[in-house]
């Protein structure tokens, strides 16, 4: 399998690097973030609001598989085409607090481009649960899965 | 079933994680590792047929015997808790970069 993303999660810091090249000119990529119709198909999200711009805010809210509403929000501080988006980003009602992070958008060639995104948490801990969460959810649907699985057997 | 099997739900099995323990020592033949279970034969075949497709098992052919043994890279992947992160923002970068290369420029 081929390795195009990569996580840099130094151990004992609050902060994160993901990294990845897209076969995509740096403007389509730009794109993709900032045009809402294409945000909720590749994030899986509704986008409720996305302003575009310095001081604007964004709220997406999604759905998971038992129907609960999750949703997150943040405020855009810094907005560059094919350059830069800096912003904050935090789920509701859950203790992960705020986050923030910067994503550079960097041309490579016509047709290939660069993303970093460097995420910094309130702390090592709350950093280190939201790596984890993944994890856990992968866990938790492969239980009911299974679960599933059984339960059609019987 | 080809479907290309996620690890994680391969090792959410307590069978499989047995089976994995049992085999990281030395490597084995089916039989070999079906004696050390009360379970029927062709379920411990499907569990090793689950380990190989997702990598984390590997089979070597010895004569008329085959062995299973540990992928150690994949193991360690998936003892790499970080792993499943990437793999979430991997996913959602596949998906952003093949709707793109459809998107009328």
């Amino acid at each position: 399998m081929e390795r195009k993303t990569t996580v840099h999660a130094e151990d004992g810091k609050q902060e994160l690097t993901i990294t990845r090249e897209f076969d995509l000119p740096v403007e389509l990529l730009f794109k993709a973030y900032t045009t809402p119709e294409i945000v909720e198909q590749w994030m899986g999200t509704k986008v409720i609001k996305l302003e575009n711009q310095k001081h604007g805010s964004y709220q997406f809210e999604t759905t998971d598989p038992k129907g609960n509403k999750h949703v997150f929000h943040g405020t855009i501080h810094e907005f560059s085409p094919n350059h830069q988006i800096t912003r904050t980003f935090e789920m509701e009602n859950t203790p992960f607090g705020v986050q923030l992070e910067f994503h550079a958008f960097e041309r490579l060639t016509d047709s290939t481009s660069k993303l970093v995104m460097h995420v910094v948490y309130k702390s090592v801990t709350l950093r280190d649960q939201i790596l984890q969460m993944p994890f856990d959810v992968g866990i938790n649907m492969a239980h009911n899965r299974l679960q599933d699985i059984m339960n059609q057997q019987l | 079933m080809n479907l290309r099997r996620d690890v994680f739900q391969a090792i959410a099995d307590p069978s499989r994680r047995a089976i994995l323990l049992l085999v990281a020592s030395q490597s084995m033949t089916a039989g070999a590792i079906a004696a050390n279970f009360n379970t029927a034969r062709p379920t411990i075949s499907k569990h090793l047929q689950i380990l190989t497709e997702c990598e984390l098992l590997e089979q070597t052919q010895n004569g008329r015997e085959v062995h299973y043994h540990i992928n150690a890279q994949k193991m360690k992947e998936v003892a790499d808790f970080i792993e499943p992160f990437r793999q979430m923002w991997d996913e959602r970068f596949n998906k952003l970069e093949s709707i793109m290369k459809n998107y009328p420029r």
